[in-house]
């Protein structure tokens, strides 16, 4: 790969990959702290006020470096794809003009009214600017995920000659089938993550005892809405999504399992690595059939392998894309696991004493967070060598005029910069966790 | 269609200044003159509620101009790369200056944030003036050189200076003489909008110094805008064409001419917003006459082989846009609910000592 192209995607991955860690946490706590305030005004329980804003500070530091981190995405399809944005601006143009008109200056609107405005809107309103926040949030990941659906499936386009794509039916911009199940699977993983960090902090709180009535409440809260939402994560929606990916995208779903050769009824590889030379895995386990079955709902069924594919059209990245794929289905599992195990204890009344499980949840955290990345780093290896699936190639869209010295200048910035954000953010996280628990 | 969504992009920019515009130049105001922490903390809730709402509209402004003049985005954001990429940094330490720096109760952490808020507040304002300066200068499109084309026709790539600092030269750069006029004037409107946004939205110790500076400040920008007036005309003799077409545009004009004036004499008006009244007649006065003085061209070409990029070649997909507009439509009027709930809800004056 030359170096403008490889600096590109690079600067292009680690500054999205470190700018979405922040809107994981974003939409999920979002729908929290609705749910916190949603009881306080049913309950009057101060306790939920107090939680309500207890996050409403971790959100907001959430959300500043979110916000931060964001605007570098939407310049870098100007400034280091320019060719791709010239081609594709009258149709994917739209779908990100839509996101910061509708919202980002929702959620920042109602931020500010929420962050600022507790006393001055009293509670019906103050809990309304939640909801907006949230609406807001969900709607910001909706319609970046039209932009990436549109990417990964284009639909309601045509060519002109000179390459340029020109939108001909908007609506179908938003009945991209692609659309739906990677938005409700996507939304699934950030209320799991979101789950666990408030379960974190609240088994935190018990095993520190720094704040027994935070750490039930937090611990309960994620305990439930995690549950509900590792299972959503896993099926049905990563169900439907893979069910997309087999049938628009066949070359990336035999990469992802790293199904070499075509197979009639296709075995699910639970481990295993593949060996690109002799294009086989190796030290592989897995269960005969169950790929075929778990795809089409019948054993017999036949996968397509890569040797279908010509070479130029394999994801560039195979290895990768199958790490990222099963990284992302093994944690899943793992939280799946968790959760039951936890609300069993639950319901055994033993969960808040429980030492074991509440370290775990504590250690699992960090895991939600890789497993989101990894399950975006299946969708966009995936999308591989495509910028347009099956249209335009990555290699296509790079800004002609922006050299490899520039790029490569600017990502070691970012680097940098992005590094101390991270270790500032984490030491501000902790900070405020630590000081709400003085001993109650 | 292209006069819609040329005055739809000019318009989001306008009111990106007006609205942002007024967070840099609090954060300038906070820099050299509130060295207590009350005032301080009276500009930080002057706008806290505020700047990041006002952020969003350059985001949106740029999903615009991608959805609407694709060759347009993909020409200067990738032509700007270095500034670009400066930008960012800064609104990165603006927005962090801001939100992080009480989040613990030391001076060195209040220091380095307070720091880096002023000063990411002043370049800002201060790029945004060169930047101005550069549309309106415009820029080598196609890389033309010593008679050959480095890039495709609307494609161009300018260092951050030349060595001559010349806006006359074939090599042209980010800053020179001119677009650092206009950052000045920039640097100089701002200041006054920022401060004039502290007078009507607290009771801060800093008003008295504010009423004593704002007219000196204004004095100056007078100065400046006259000159700058003149040797734009030097530099682009077709910039006034499109006012001896339509004399009627020279309202805009007078608009900034109101504005300074009202800030000059500033002494002879009561009531606390009317500063800041002035200081938005004066910059959306001024950005709007810039805009149509420029019409249809959104980024000149400084060399005579490759065309400026226009309304009209700028990537515009007509039929595509269609539903644009409706959906925009619909947007807009929604922001301007969430503007005006927002700046209700927020309308009480601070009190000092809050």
């Amino acid at each position: 790969m030359e170096d403008a192209l490889m600096y590109g995607r690079l600067q292009f991955a680690f500054t999205i990959t470190f700018h979405y860690l922040f809107p994981i946490l974003t939409m999920g706590l979002a729908l929290l702290i609705v749910w916190f305030k949603a009881r306080f005004l049913q309950t009057g329980d101060e306790l939920y006020n107090e939680a309500a804003r207890f996050w409403m500070k971790i959100f907001a530091l959430n959300f500043v470096m979110g916000v931060v981190t964001g605007i570098p995405m939407e310049f870098q399809f100007g400034t280091n794809w320019a060719r791709f944005s010239e081609l594709t601006g009258s149709v994917v143009g739209q779908t990100l003009a839509m996101e910061g008109l509708f919202s980002f200056f929702l959620e920042s609107a109602f931020l500010g009214m929420f962050l600022y405005g507790e006393k001055l809107l009293g509670p019906r309103l103050h809990f309304a600017s939640a909801v907006l926040v949230l609406l807001g949030s969900w709607l910001s990941g909706f319609l970046i995920l039209a932009t990436n659906a549109w990417m990964q499936h284009p639909v309601g386009y045509e060519v002109l000659a000179n390459g340029k794509f020109v939108l001909k039916h908007f609506g179908e911009l938003f009945g991209n089938p692609w659309l739906w199940p990677a938005f409700l699977h996507n939304q699934a993983a950030s209320l799991t993550t979101s789950s666990f960090v408030v379960a974190a902090v609240g088994a935190f709180y018990l095993l520190s005892q720094r704040h027994e009535a935070f750490g039930r409440l937090f611990l309960r809260t994620g305990l439930f809405f995690g549950l509900a939402a590792s299972v959503l994560v896993a099926f049905p929606t990563g169900d439907w999504v893979a069910k997309n990916v087999v049938r628009y995208q066949p070359a990336t779903f035999a990469a992802m399992e790293a199904l070499f050769e075509t197979e009639q009824s296709a075995e699910l590889v639970l481990i295993g690595q593949p060996n690109m030379v002799e294009k086989r895995l190796d030290n592989k386990i897995a269960l005969p059939g169950f790929l075929s079955f778990l795809t089409y709902q019948q054993w017999n069924m036949e996968i397509k392998g890569l040797e279908e594919f010509p070479e130029e059209d394999h994801p560039t990245n195979i290895p990768g894309l199958y790490y990222a794929y099963h990284i992302m289905v093994g944690l899943g599992t793992l939280f799946i696991g968790l959760m039951f195990w936890g609300a069993y204890l639950f319901y055994r009344r033993r969960l808040f004493a429980y030492r074991p499980w509440l370290w775990l949840v504590m250690f699992m955290t960090p895991l939600t967070y890789i497993a989101n990345l990894a399950g975006w780093y299946t969708a966009e290896l995936g999308r591989q060598p495509w910028l347009v699936y099956g249209l335009l190639r990555t290699n296509q869209g790079l800004s002609p005029v922006v050299s490899a010295g520039n790029t490569l200048f600017t990502f070691l910035g970012f680097v940098g910069l992005y590094v101390l954000l991270g270790l500032t953010f984490l030491a501000l996280f902790g900070k405020i966790v630590y000081q709400a628990g003085k001993a109650k | 269609m292209e006069l819609f969504w040329y005055a739809v992009l000019c318009f989001m920019l306008t009111i990106y200044i007006l609205l942002d515009g007024f967070d840099f130049g609090a954060g300038i105001v906070h820099l050299f003159l509130a060295k207590d922490e009350e005032s301080k903390r009276d500009i930080h809730r002057a706008i806290g509620p505020f700047w990041d709402a006002n952020e969003v509209w350059l985001i949106a402004a740029g999903g615009v101009m991608f959805a609407a003049f694709p060759a347009l985005y993909a020409s200067a954001f990738s032509g700007f790369y270095l500034p670009l990429m400066i930008l960012l940094w800064l609104l990165i330490f603006r927005a962090l200056g801001l939100e992080l720096r009480e989040l613990v109760h030391h001076s060195m952490w209040h220091q380095l944030w307070d720091f880096l808020f002023g000063w990411s507040s002043l370049l800002l304002a201060l790029f945004y003036g060169l930047a101005l300066g550069n549309v309106v200068r415009g820029v080598n499109l196609g890389g033309f050189e010593a008679g050959s084309s480095l890039y495709d026709s609307n494609y161009f790539f300018l260092p951050l200076w030349n060595s001559s600092l010349s806006p006359l030269a074939e090599r042209l750069g980010v800053v020179d003489w001119f677009t650092l006029l206009l950052g000045l004037i920039a640097l100089l409107a701002l200041s006054l909008h920022g401060a004039a946004w502290i007078l009507f939205r607290t009771e801060s110790a800093l008003h008295e110094r504010l009423r004593r500076l704002i007219p000196f400040g204004a004095i100056l920008l007078l100065l400046l805008s006259l000159a700058t007036l003149f040797i734009w005309r030097k530099i682009r003799p077709e910039a006034l064409q499109n006012y001896e077409e339509m004399p009627w545009l020279w309202f805009f004009p007078l608009l900034m001419l109101a504005g300074v004036l009202g800030l000059i004499f500033l002494k002879r008006f009561s009531g606390a917003g009317k500063a800041f009244l002035f200081s938005s007649l004066f910059i959306g006065g001024g950005l709007v006459s810039t805009a149509l003085s420029m019409y249809p061209v959104l980024l000149p070409s400084t060399n005579a082989i490759h065309p400026d990029i226009t309304a009209f070649n700028a990537g515009l997909d007509p039929s595509g846009m269609r539903v644009a507009n409706i959906w925009f439509a619909v947007g807009i009027t929604l922001v301007a609910g969430y503007f005006v709930l927002l700046f209700r809800v927020f309308r009480r004056r601070l009190k000092g000592g809050h």
